[in-house]
């Protein structure tokens, strides 16, 4: 595969799940538990837009099409989304919400923990920058996750139930194909399969302080990093694309 | 005053820079300490104005209240020896 395609599909898909769970967050704006938790969400859900625009201003630059970061995140439809499924899962409620940014988070943290020696220096400076970012919402989720699980009856039921509905979207977590192995040959991209002990580490730590227990097997949902999503994600894109398909000129 | 609907208050300190003393900044709710440091850097350190964030129980400051006032401040109107610039440098001392 030629690395600059294959970097372009390894770009969009770093930033379709960042942009995509931002919008997530973002939704809690104005509904947050308490003020503070609210502005928390909000932060998160800007700073995964900022990585999101860095990955797609570098795909569009890679693609030389004339495309811009907003003509990517914006005037593409579902199938040709490429973020994990589990970030386009409903916020449903704050336990889930935390779940979700704790399971990811620990991905996305080793994930840019391991790009910033990409060989890519653009990749590498955009991972320094998203690795700050995601070691807070990792702090933050964990600490939410504990509380929680070891909180009282219904915070405990609700955040295991959270886990239990997201587990099935983890594996898709650590799905690889011909792009990764292209860019990982060139020293460029991560191979993420070596970051699985690391995660399983990670989340076992957090899951035993929380008195949850590790969902066993089960059926596992893949296949969003190329394009078959969960029923969500249609929805999540007619609100977040409205906009600029209703008013393709409109500047702000 | 911890209950189930009503996290305590926190009392937030935010230092600009190294050395510099803290100031504060405001506060913030939350369960308990860790929460509340996260809390104040959501709220108060979200824009890089610190360099470092305390947090204090609301309920762990003692403060004075108004009636304290006169006893308090009020007595030190009178008192001008109080303050440095009270006393007349001595010619030709460049510093005290």
């Amino acid at each position: 595969m030629e690395t600059n395609i294959a970097l372009y599909k390894y770009c969009v898909r770093i930033a379709d799940t960042s942009l995509i769970l931002a919008q997530r967050m973002c939704e809690w704006c104005g509904h947050g538990p308490i003020l503070e938790e609210d502005i928390a969400m909000s932060n998160m859900g800007l700073d995964l837009i900022g990585q999101s625009r860095g990955f797609y201003s570098y795909a569009a630059k890679l693609e030389s099409k004339g495309r811009t970061e907003d003509d990517i995140a914006y005037f593409r439809n579902e199938r040709e989304f490429l973020n994990r499924c589990i970030v386009e899962q409903p916020n449903t409620n704050f336990a889930f919400t935390m779940m979700r940014s704790f399971l990811h988070g620990c991905l996305a943290y080793l994930q840019f923990r391991t790009l910033v020696k990409s060989k890519d220096d653009t990749i590498a400076g955009l991972s320094e920058k998203a690795l700050k970012e995601m070691t807070y919402h990792v702090r933050h989720a964990s600490e939410w996750i504990i509380r929680l699980g070891d909180g009282t009856d219904v915070s405990h039921e609700k955040v295991k139930e959270a886990l239990e509905n997201l587990w099935q979207f983890t594996d898709e977590l650590f799905e690889m194909d011909e792009v990764d192995q292209a860019l990982i040959k060139s020293g460029i991209a991560c191979d993420i399969s070596m970051l699985r002990a690391e995660w399983d580490q990670m989340v076992n730590e957090v899951l035993a302080k929380a008195k949850l227990e590790r969902p066993l097997g089960g059926y596992q949902s893949k296949g969003g990093f190329n394009g078959a999503h969960t029923e969500h994600l249609g929805h999540l894109l007619s609100e977040m694309q409205y906009l600029p398909r209703a008013y393709p000129d409109a500047i702000w | 005053m911890s209950t189930k609907d009503n996290w305590p208050t926190w009392e937030v300190f935010t230092q600009q820079k190294n050395g510099a003393a803290h100031e504060h900044a405001g506060n913030v709710h939350a369960p308990d300490a860790e929460m509340a440091l996260l809390n104040a850097r959501d709220v108060y350190g979200r824009r890089q104005e610190a360099v470092n964030i305390w947090v204090v129980p609301s309920v762990a400051i003692t403060a004075s209240t108004p009636e304290d006032m006169g006893p308090f401040f009020e007595p030190g109107n009178d008192k001008m020896y109080r303050w440095p610039n009270y006393y007349k440098t001595p010619e030709g001392i460049k510093q005290i």
